[in-house]
């Protein structure tokens, strides 16, 4: 079964946007992410980090500021002036509101989470009151000399302390007025900056406001006196993030240069009830700025320019030494962005405001495992397909034979027709779309690209029949009374009878197709899924969760089958089950009906049915080639899994025909290096 | 000839000026540039520690420079006096003096005076002007302030950032000085009365500014210094003030010159004829040559152990004071002492060592030698470093007197005390050359860090010079020679690796004719090179001048004056080092102290400078040449087969990096196993 021609994709330019703001919920334990183009996604914490929502961006809206209110409610603001809520079931934006105060800077909840507290680049701190399916205005507060970048809630709502450019300001919130006025020193490193932008406030129960700024310094205030007490010079260039636990025994601040530090309330000495704030950890796991810090209750978790998310455990927090209190670094989303043409052996790549088109090289060469074949034929760039208007690409597919693509905005859906003339490729687009294709979360062609299903943001699952230069709306499921989930997974048998959805919490309904009704539910489980497909000739839907589990579900027998009974009750491999990312693609074997193709960003797996499956004690991945034969037997005969690590960051892997793969890999380092430098960068003897 | 400043040392040698000497040496307006002025008609503009000149500058022949060329600091120009009246100024660009710009003044100009951070004054003779007042009307009169006294010297200071002015004038012996503020157009006359003696005369000044006195040290012909105090801000500027100086030190040696001051109240400085002391909390003499100066500049002795440079001690200038300077040595004790006006003697007290003297200018070698001896062991006498020296100038002189005293064993015990250097008993190494006495010489070499190169080319003479005969009885320290004759066989081996290692294979060359006769007689080479020309205890003599502190400059011209036959052999030997050196990796020779790979090179180098066209002559020194000829050819081919290697791991490189980055496409093959 081992052997494939790979075709080794690096072409796909992608290049994610650098992280501006993170908000941690608590409750929930789910994480807020929002990026430089808008994009806002939500993290799972729980479900072993999984990116498990998002929001796509707009071009005019640079999101500032994040946070969660209200329990469970995400709100956003920024320099278009606006405040936005997200409505986290149905994946859009629940409306968005003009704050008057000109480009938004920062926001704060209150900590009942029942007022939402805005800073304005006028200089004016508004308050605002959270109703059930609304904000109101409520008032201003004395309005300050220059824009509002930091502001945060005394514990008790009573105070907030506002950073400004080179002042920070204490308002007494019953009265709106300030009740002092705090100057920052501007001396950078001995040298008078023109400005001290004060970056990040944070409000602490005794009355300490912790203020960071860019002159290198983390600051303690006496809120009640107004006066400095404490004082950290900490960077060359600006600390830019500040973030507090809620037990008020430590902080995190993030630096311009890369670097999180740590700081913590520790005794003077051994014994003594006395405390004070010690700078006790510095960790550097990005090379550009860290914009945006937030502290859970087990962890430091940072994000900038760089793209990178970090989260780094707490090691006095974790309870159990196990693979959970490992660094963890996101970089790619968890969402295929790239779908497959087989037949014509296209690549359809998604980026923000753009689709491009590849066509795959060709070989006539063969070797041995290893070997770099001569090309007949190199990749061609074939199409650059680019959005009109500021929304950025929700989803985007290729038919299996290449003659359709579609992909979809928040507002609009675009599906166009390719003819191919040999060398010649003509694009026309299908006009006249109907009203409930208006935006889609995701998009499947049937394998012989007859049909086309489309999940709405509404929860409707819509079947367009292809034909020809036209199409036809042949039905919509509509979801289930009472829910507006939204579905964000679609997976099609390949003789195109039954089509399974999977919203964005726990379940998957499947569907008949023919008879267009909903066949059955897959019993639910607790974690969300990560991907989705549907065996040739069995029907048997593969499914994997983000707890990295693989569940075999006859879709005939409504049923899990034996397989997957047996995977159930041994337990998987505990590395299988420790892997970082997880799987974003499956796919099959169509002569091999007992191989499951899967891979996530660091391996590419085949998982063999008909062979014994691993227990802890054997060797999952044996990095080593095999030396001899007898070697190549053993392995071959050992356990199900044959996995490979040679493609990294993997972004896809599908099988195109029989022995062949194409696998599209994004190197860090071209990411690096499309990246905007460093403000700040070291150098060396400077 | 050398003006002396404070910080560096220049010589009429170097600077190559006039006969007259120098006129006078000013800062220019960057940092280690210095304006020299000499007394006939050059200005050099001198970069001091590239020791070279930048630029210089003369006036037409028969007109002569008359004052120093200063710096204008505001403008970076410089400006010199010609025949008393005529001021030119010019800047770095300008390449003749004759073509720039030119005032001739109606009085004389004693001193053009300039100062970072102030305008530069015209000091005429009987009065003072700013620059730009005297450009401005070249012919105008200035009014005569001093009235037939000659201006003896001047200061010019910045003082609370206003500008200060004092001359020192003379008259009939008698001194006034002048001190002129400029913020406050005030001129104040002070007289100076003179202490006690009246037939000693003033040698130099020295002034420094406190917060409100400017005291004003001086230093008459009989070693004496004295201090006077003046005040900034006069109290009646109106009336002629006298000041009183008092004695603040008096010099044991009266041949000092000039005296100089350094950071605040810290440090003065005395110099003499070509010694200069220090003062901080004691006195320090250090004598120094000029030489070796340029040698502590240059090469730098290789360093055998730090603890070994400690500066000579020879005059204990606290102790007959017996109020313990030493201890209390901060800054404000040292005020205190200073302003009590404590009179210094400098007159040591000999009473724990008169007995040591007598005995040493009276009694019999051997009684001597006792004596010392019983010195020696007690070291711990507050005095110590004064009795040595003491004893060492006895011995000397008497010595010199009688020739046929020669306490040996005494003096190599006092040498090996590391109290001594060659500057504070030249007599020592001069004795020792006369006698011929290798080992004391040898000590000598490894002891004193200011040997100067005439000296050290002496004892080189000596040591090629003299017999074997005469060596092999001699006891010299053998601690930098190994001794290859216990390993001949061994250094056979060695030898043939050890060239092959250095790329050295006279076989494979065959392109230059030298080769050739190489190549008919390789076995006699063979021979040759291995042994080493001279015995073992010449050999650590040699080892003794490779390790001595030079420089090239000094030490080139002597070496021209050995003989040829002299010189081969030394080249012979230090070929046979280099072979040696070059037979390891680490390319060090066996031994304790042996000389460095640096040290042999720069003295074939050297030896070859002085002497090539000598030598290039000589049938015997034509083998060692060839050899040498050799190495250096072979070494250049190893240099440039290591860079083509080099090149090649670079390349090696560069596609191991493009094997890993394939490039945006590719298609392989993959086994899952």
């Amino acid at each position: 079964m081992g052997e494939f021609k790979v075709h080794r994709v690096r072409f796909f330019n992608y290049v994610p946007s650098g992280i501006r703001c993170v908000a941690y919920n608590n409750q929930s334990n789910r994480l807020a992410v929002s990026r430089t183009d808008g994009t806002v996604e939500i993290y799972n914490l729980s479900a072993n980090y999984f990116q498990e929502k998002f929001f796509p961006g707009h071009e005019s809206r640079a999101t500032e500021a994040l946070c969660w209110a209200e329990g469970q409610r995400l709100f956003s603001a920024g320099l278009n002036g606006e405040i936005m809520e997200y409505d986290l079931q149905a994946l859009n934006i629940k409306y968005a509101m003009d704050a008057f105060g000109g480009p938004i800077w920062s926001m704060a909840a209150s900590p009942s989470g029942s007022q939402l507290l805005v800073g304005c680049e006028d200089g004016s701190v508004k308050l605002f009151q959270i109703t059930p399916d609304k904000i109101q205005f409520e008032r201003n507060f004395d309005r300050q000399k220059s824009r509002i970048l930091s502001l945060s809630w005394h514990p008790s709502g009573t105070h907030i302390a506002a950073g400004s450019i080179d002042y920070i300001s204490v308002f007494d919130v019953k009265s709106g007025s300030a009740v002092h006025k705090m100057i920052v020193d501007r001396q950078y490193m001995g040298v008078s900056k023109r400005k001290c932008i004060v970056w990040g406030v944070a409000f602490l129960s005794d009355g300490t406001i912790i203020s960071v700024d860019s002159a290198g310094k983390v600051q303690f205030w006496d809120s009640a006196t107004g006066t400095l007490v404490k004082s950290h010079l900490i960077a060359n260039a600006d600390v830019q993030s500040i973030a507090v636990a809620d037990q008020e025994d430590s902080f995190v601040v993030g630096t311009a240069e890369g670097t999180v530090f740590h700081f913590q309330l520790v005794p003077v000495t051994s014994n003594s009830s006395e405390k004070q704030w010690v700078r006790t950890k510095p960790f550097q796991h990005h090379t550009h700025d860290v914009r945006t810090v937030a502290h859970s209750p087990t962890a430091l978790i940072s994000g900038g320019t760089d793209t990178h998310l970090v989260f780094r455990p707490l090691m006095e927090k974790v309870q159990v030494k196990n693979y959970d209190a490992a660094l963890r670094k996101i970089t790619f989303p968890h969402r295929c962005l790239i779908s497959c043409s087989k037949k014509r052996q296209l690549l359809l790549f998604q980026f923000a405001h753009h689709l491009e088109l590849w066509r795959l090289g060709s070989t006539v060469a063969t070797g041995k495992n290893g070997d770099t074949l001569p090309l007949s034929k190199n990749a061609d760039h074939l199409l650059h397909l680019k959005t009109k208007g500021p929304e950025n690409i929700i989803c985007s597919c290729i038919s299996p034979c290449g003659s359709w693509i579609a992909y979809s905005t928040v507002s609009r859906f675009f599906l166009y027709r390719l003819n191919y003339e040999h060398d010649n490729i003509s694009l026309k687009r299908v006009s006249k779309m109907p009203a409930f294709l208006r935006s889609a979360l995701q998009i499947l062609f049937s394998e012989d690209s007859t049909k086309l299903f489309v999940a709405s943001n509404q929860g409707a699952l819509h079947i367009v029949q292809l034909s020809g230069g036209s199409f036809k709306h042949l039905h919509a499921f509509q979801p289930q009374s009472g829910t507006v989930e939204a579905m964000c997974l679609l997976a099609v048998s390949p003789d195109g009878n039954w089509l399974a959805a999977s919203g964005t919490s726990a379940g998957v309904h499947v569907y008949n197709v023919k008879q267009q009704k909903l066949h059955c539910t897959v019993p639910a489980y607790n974690f969300p899924v990560t991907a989705m497909a549907i065996a040739p000739n069995t029907n048997n839907l593969v499914i994997t969760h983000s707890d990295q589990q693989v569940f075999e579900y006859s879709i005939p027998d409504k049923q899990y089958t034996d397989w997957s009974r047996t995977v159930q009750k041994q337990g998987f491999h505990h590395l299988w089950l420790q892997r970082d990312t997880p799987i974003s693609h499956i796919s099959f074997h169509p002569k091999r009906p007992m191989h499951i193709l899967l891979h996530d960003a660091y391996m590419f797996c085949i998982i063999d049915k008909s062979l014994p499956l691993p227990n802890d004690k054997t060797l999952l991945y044996n990095p080593f080639p095999p030396t001899n034969e007898s070697d190549v037997v053993r392995r071959r005969t050992a356990h199900a899994f044959r996995i490979s690590k040679i493609y990294k960051p993997l972004l896809f892997m599908d099988l195109l025909v029989e022995r062949t793969l194409v696998a599209v890999e994004r190197p860090l380092n071209d990411i690096i290096g499309q990246v905007p430098p460093p403000i700040k960068e070291k150098k060396f003897g400077t | 000839m050398a003006v002396l400043e404070e910080e560096f040392t220049l010589s009429s040698v170097v600077l190559s000026t006039g006969p007259e000497g120098l006129l006078g040496m000013k800062q220019s307006d960057k940092t280690d540039q210095f304006l020299v002025t000499d007394s006939g008609r050059t200005v050099i503009l001198y970069k001091v520690s590239d020791q070279k000149p930048l630029g210089s500058w003369s006036v037409k022949q028969g007109q002569i420079v008359t004052c120093p060329a200063a710096c204008n600091f505001q403008t970076g120009e410089y400006i010199v006096v010609h025949n008393n009246k005529i001021l030119r100024i010019w800047n770095n660009e300008d390449v003749n003096l004759d073509k720039v710009f030119k005032a001739t003044l109606s009085v004389e100009v004693c001193r053009i005076l300039s100062v970072q951070g102030s305008e530069p004054l015209v000091l005429f003779k009987e009065g003072v002007r700013g620059l730009e007042a005297s450009l401005a009307d070249p012919q105008q009169k200035i009014e005569a302030v001093i009235s037939d006294e000659v201006i003896k010297w001047t200061k010019f200071f910045i003082v609370f950032r206003h500008p200060v002015l004092i001359f020192i004038t003379e008259k009939h012996g008698n001194h006034f000085a002048y001190v002129q503020m400029f913020n406050s157009r005030i001129l104040t006359k002070y007289t100076l009365l003179v202490g006690q003696d009246k037939n000693s005369f003033i040698e130099s000044f020295t002034a420094l500014v406190d917060q409100k006195f400017i005291s004003l040290t001086s230093l008459s012909s009989d070693g004496c210094i004295y201090e006077t105090l003046m005040p900034i801000r006069p109290t009646d500027p109106e009336k002629n003030q006298s000041l009183v100086r008092s004695l603040l030190l008096k010099a044991v040696v009266s041949d000092f010159k000039r005296v100089t001051t350094r950071d605040q109240w810290s440090t003065l400085v005395l110099w003499g004829k070509c010694v200069y002391a220090t003062w901080r909390i004691s006195v320090i003499p250090y004598n120094c040559e000029v030489s070796s100066l340029a040698g502590a500049h240059g090469k730098l002795k290789h360093s055998q152990d730090p603890g070994t440079h400690v500066v000579p001690h020879f005059v204990n200038w606290e102790t007959p004071q017996g109020c313990g300077l030493g201890s209390q040595n901060s800054e404000q004790s040292r005020r205190i002492l200073r302003r009590r006006k404590i009179e210094v003697s400098l007159q040591p007290e000999v009473s724990p060592s008169k007995q040591l003297l007598s005995t040493i200018m009276k009694d019999s070698e051997k009684h001597t030698e006792v004596e010392v001896w019983k010195f020696l062991a007690l070291k711990q006498t507050p005095d110590f470093h004064t009795v040595t020296g003491d004893t060492v100038t006895g011995l000397l002189e008497r010595c010199k007197a009688e020739p046929s005293f020669y306490p040996r064993s005494c003096l190599m015990h006092l040498i090996q005390v590391h109290v001594l250097s060659y500057s504070l008993c030249r007599d020592l190494m001069e004795i020792a050359l006369k006698k011929k006495d290798v080992q004391l010489l040898q000590l000598c070499l490894q002891q004193f860090p200011d040997i100067p190169e005439s000296v050290t080319c002496a004892c080189l003479k000596i040591f090629l010079r003299i017999g074997d005969d005469s060596i092999q009885e001699t006891d010299v320290s053998m601690e930098s020679v190994f001794d290859y004759s216990n390993s001949v066989h061994d250094e056979k081996m060695e030898e043939q690796t050890g060239i092959l290692q250095n790329g050295f294979n006279p076989e494979e060359d065959k392109y230059s004719n030298c080769d050739q006769e190489l190549n008919k007689k390789p076995q006699d080479k063979t021979k040759e090179t291995i042994s080493c020309s001279v015995i073992p205890k010449r050999a650590a003599l040699l080892n003794a001048i490779l390790h001595s502190a030079y420089s090239e400059t000094f030490l080139l011209p002597h070496l021209k004056n050995i003989p040829a036959q002299h010189i081969t052999l030394f080249l012979k030997c230090l070929c046979f080092l280099y072979l040696k050196c070059s037979e390891n990796a680490t390319m060090t020779l066996p031994g304790i102290h042996p000389p460095t790979l640096n040290q042999i090179m720069d003295w074939i180098c050297l030896l070859l400078d002085a002497n090539f066209t000598v030598v290039v002559m000589m049938p015997e020194a034509k083998r060692p040449l060839i050899n040498l000829y050799k190495l250096v050819k072979s070494q250049i081919s190893v240099y440039s087969k290591l860079n083509k290697i080099e090149v090649s791991f670079w390349e090696l490189q560069k596609l191991n990096q493009e094997k890993n980055n394939r490039g945006l496409y590719s298609i392989e093959v993959l086994e899952l196993f």
